[in-house]
């Protein structure tokens, strides 16, 4: 496909969009179709068959964030079509993402998406001018949904809500709604079903890995092409080196989204400076090197991998999932650019079997994308050459620990090898291997697109860009957000969480971020700015990006027990410390628990702990203990509490 | 083999000169510096999983395994002191928690790798509790037996089997304190067809684990010094060639 293809395909859609009096996006991601948004779907497709000649544009979109009261639905009037007057309320919309960036004029982006940009207006700024957002919506609501749309006056756009006056909007979404949207929907009958879009959750938000997602049909190639999908990598490959492209993503600031934070730039110069290798059968093991049937195919001289890590397995996060159920041409655009640039012709996605709904489109995006030559051999017109397999995890956490999950794909035993060799290095079949993350990749297109001074001018001095958490636990709003990096956890928690849920009542207490290799954080230092650092040294880590917030019901000891559970059944069983110290760390928590513990067991739980930080051979060993040390740090009463009861006894 | 920078580093404050392919460890053995090994066997592949080895490298966060780190320039090794020894000993511990390791009735008593470790670490008691698994015994093969409740899981078995034998009767199944050596495709090992019967497996087990039967408490002496003659004969054909 020629650039030149790509914006026609892009602005035909536009073109559609436009043309449908209304447009009604469903959610479709895994959160909103466990509470039936398959259903919804399929009730307004049939509400608007039924009368065709009320033109509504009726499709299935990616994840919208507000996971815990879908199904999500939005549905916008477009402006008679006399013209495309636009401008105007650009800042009361919630999910557009480019009005609310920084430094995101239209300069910024000119140079490469020049012809694109004169098209965008129909783009996510219309969508949110007068576009509603109803939550929890069943099949049944579908033919009322319709009827007001049959009944609405020709401007809806008054529903544009004013923004949110102040920021302390603890539970916006019932108490405020209403307000907000009085002036267009007065005795809208599905009134209580509106979100307003004013409310932190979504007012605080800066969407660059989400961007769009409301808009993108993730089953179609066109609607990802019409949110200047594949702009980066068609301009990458006909008007940039490789080391212009590694040079843009350094300066960037872009880190590893996966929770290390290991510089993107600096890894991707690594590979691209090691040279190719020729894939070895069974490193290091006989009769350990299991071929795959795509591998056969392949040309026999050297190569290099790229590797997308989407292996997700820290309880309570799914933001890897999201994206890959929403975009996952950002991703497959991200890796290619990557490979590009690195020297690379062949990547893999690594991602969990237990993320069924991903891997159907991702393979259903791989098979579109090498359908119109933007994946496989001479991409775009160019002579550059990738293409991408899906490699299931079946289930182990440790697979997402880079070397074990190298050995997976190979064939092995998913079990982690010391470092170094690091896989830039010596890689999958020995050879040169670029990973990242599901999150990284994604955030490539737009660096490429917007340029890198844009990307590093959001988020804090070592940490650029934006993050994406994936709230759960006792909070109002569960879901996927993505705020600049260096937010305070008050922010993320008290404002755009929306505090407590409303029946429980209960004081926050802690958040948990990074999982199982990540700390709980006291609500005393919610304050805290959420960065690499900030967090590392209050003993958690960034981690993927799940926060688990705790009341005050949450035994901390409890909580540490969890998760050194999880350890437990997820080590891999190659080094002592893990195997053997996990269970005897979750042990002492049990005793502890119970009530039976003394004085020494807390000396000896720290000691264990220290021991698995010290000694363990992978990250997951290292880090396993940080629950432990973390809740010790901050909750430490409630351990000796435990004990004193147990001595007065 | 050749081809190799040649470097010199530091352990224990001696200049040793080294290739940079070799080990740390190898490097210390010919420096005759002693450091404890487990899973560790002269000829086989190195894995770096019982963490016994572990060794202090000035500027690292933590503490690495001889067995599979390379020797840098100007590196400064500690081998000994007593944070070191009071992981190794901490991660025996462990290690004797988790299995059955009773001495007493066990076919190897005195000739047990595992029982000269804890001897010369000074493991003289258990400070964890032990963990009594109930794991499978595997007396299926007519010559030898495998008692999973003696296995440490040093993967020498696997090794050799795979590596030396060519085999590869033995792998590891499950994972975590669940993971276990099972024969092929975990059949019962006398009915594992890959097994050639050679017994390289048995003799490089440092426990009880694997055994000859017939053998009574602390009459099975393990054999294994013909491994790295197998392997340097291998590593000669394979110039040759």
């Amino acid at each position: 496909m020629t650039p030149e293809e790509l914006q026609r395909i892009a602005a035909e859609e536009l073109q559609a969009r436009q043309h449908a009096r209304h447009r009604i996006g469903v959610c479709t991601a895994s959160g909103c179709l466990s509470c039936g948004s398959r259903e919804v779907l399929t009730a307004i497709k049939q509400e608007a068959a039924d009368k065709p000649e009320m033109n509504l544009r009726v499709e299935g979109v990616g994840c919208m964030g507000l996971c815990s009261r879908g199904p999500l639905v939005w549905v916008q009037t477009n402006p008679p079509p006399t013209e495309t007057s636009t401008a105007a309320s650009a800042d009361a919309s919630p999910t557009a993402s480019a009005p609310n960036l920084p430094d995101a004029s239209p300069d910024d982006s000119a140079d490469i998406t020049t012809d694109a940009s004169s098209d965008r207006p129909t783009g996510a700024s219309a969508r949110a001018e007068s576009a509603l957002l109803y939550k929890q919506l069943t099949p049944d609501d579908a033919p009322t949904l319709i009827a007001t749309l049959a009944a609405a006056p020709a401007s809806p756009t008054a529903a544009a809500a004013p923004p949110a006056t102040t920021a302390e909007q603890t539970s916006a979404q019932d108490s405020t709604q209403t307000s907000a949207q009085a002036p267009a929907t007065g005795d809208h009958p599905l009134a209580q079903k509106i979100c307003d879009p004013a409310m932190p959750f979504f007012k605080r938000q800066v969407k660059v890995v989400l961007d769009q997602f409301e808009n993108i049909d993730p089953e179609r190639l066109e609607s990802y092409l019409a949110a200047d999908g594949y702009l980066a990598l068609l301009d990458c490959l006909h008007h940039r080196r490789p080391p212009e492209i590694i040079d843009e993503i350094t300066r960037s600031g872009l880190r590893g989204r996966g929770g290390g934070g290991y510089p993107t730039g600096l890894k991707w110069s690594t590979v691209a400076k090691a040279s190719a290798f020729v894939p070895q059968a069974g490193q290091g093991h006989a009769g350990s090197g299991r071929q795959s049937a795509g591998e056969a195919e392949r040309p026999d001289g050297p190569r290099k991998y790229v590797i997308c890590n989407a292996d997700e397995g820290d309880p309570g996060a799914f933001m890897d999932r999201s994206v890959l159920e929403s975009a996952p041409h950002r991703v497959l655009e991200g890796m290619a650019i990557a490979a590009y640039a690195v020297g690379a012709d062949f990547g893999y996605i690594y991602v969990r079997a237990e993320y069924p709904l991903a891997v159907e489109r991702l393979r259903k995006a791989i098979g579109q994308a090498e359908k119109q030559g933007l994946l496989g051999r001479n991409i775009g017109g160019s002579d550059f050459n990738f293409q991408v397999e899906i490699r299931l995890g079946a289930g182990a956490f440790v697979c997402g620990e880079e070397t074990a999950l190298l050995a997976s794909i190979e064939g092995r035993r998913g079990q982690p090898r010391p470092r170094p060799p690091y896989p830039a290095e010596h890689g999958l079949w020995g050879c040169p291997t670029l990973i990242n993350n599901v999150e990284t990749f994604a955030n490539v297109a737009a660096i490429i697109n917007r340029g890198a001074d844009w990307f590093a001018s959001l988020g804090t001095d070592k940490s650029k860009g934006t993050k994406v958490f994936a709230l759960a636990g006792k909070v109002a709003n569960t879901g996927l957000i993505e705020v600049p990096m260096g937010i305070s956890l008050t922010e993320i928690v008290n404002e755009m969480g929306g505090g407590t849920p409303d029946e429980a009542g209960g004081a926050i207490k802690a958040v948990q971020t990074g999982g199982p290799s990540g700390g709980c954080i006291p609500a005393a230092h919610f304050n805290l700015p959420v960065d690499y650092e900030s967090l590392q040294a209050e003993g958690s880590i960034m981690g993927s990006g799940g926060m688990i917030i705790m009341d005050d019901t949450a035994a901390m000891v409890d909580v540490a027990r969890f998760f050194m559970e999880f350890c437990v059944e997820e080590s891999c069983g190659k080094c002592t410390p893990c195997r053997v110290g996990t269970k005897q760390v979750l042990l002492l928590l049990e005793k502890i628990g119970r009530g039976e513990g003394r004085p020494a067991d807390l000396t000896q739980l720290e000691e264990l702990c220290h021991l698995l930080q010290q000694t363990s051979l992978c990250g997951l060993g290292q880090s396993a203990a940080n629950p432990v040390l973390s809740t010790l740090r901050f909750f430490r009463r409630e351990y000796v509490e435990l004990l004193a009861g147990e001595e007065e006894a | 083999m050749s081809g190799g920078r040649v470097i010199t580093l530091q352990i224990d404050g001696r200049d040793c000169g080294a290739r940079e392919e070799q080990t740390i460890l190898e490097v210390a053995r010919e420096n005759g510096i002693y450091i404890p090994t487990l899973c560790h066997l002269n000829g086989l592949h190195p894995v770096g999983g019982c963490r016994i080895c572990l060794v202090e490298i000035a500027g690292a966060p933590r503490p690495l395994p001889a067995c599979v780190t390379h020797p840098v320039e100007g590196m400064q090794v500690t081998t000994d002191n007593p944070e070191l020894r009071r992981q190794r000993r901490l991660i025996l511990e462990l290690m004797l928690a988790e299995g059955n390791h009773i001495c007493a009735v066990c076919v190897v008593n005195g000739h047990c790798e595992l029982q000269e470790l804890a001897l010369q670490l000074g493991v003289d008691h258990l400070e964890v509790p032990a963990l009594y698994p109930s794991r499978e015994v595997d007396a299926s093969h007519p010559r030898f037996g495998l008692d999973r409740n003696r296995c440490v899981l040093c993967t020498r078995c696997v090794r050799v089997c795979g590596e030396i034998e060519g085999a590869h009767t033995w792998d590891v199944m499950g994972r975590g304190l669940q993971a276990m050596v099972i024969s092929d495709l975990n059949q019962p090992w006398g009915e594992a067809e890959s097994c050639t019967g050679c017994g390289k497996c048995v003799q490089v087990c440092p426990t009880g684990a694997l055994f000859e039967k017939g053998k009574s408490a602390g009459e099975m002496v393990k054999r294994h010094l013909h491994l790295p003659l197998l392997t340097a004969m291998r590593r000669e054909e394979e110039a040759g060639e």
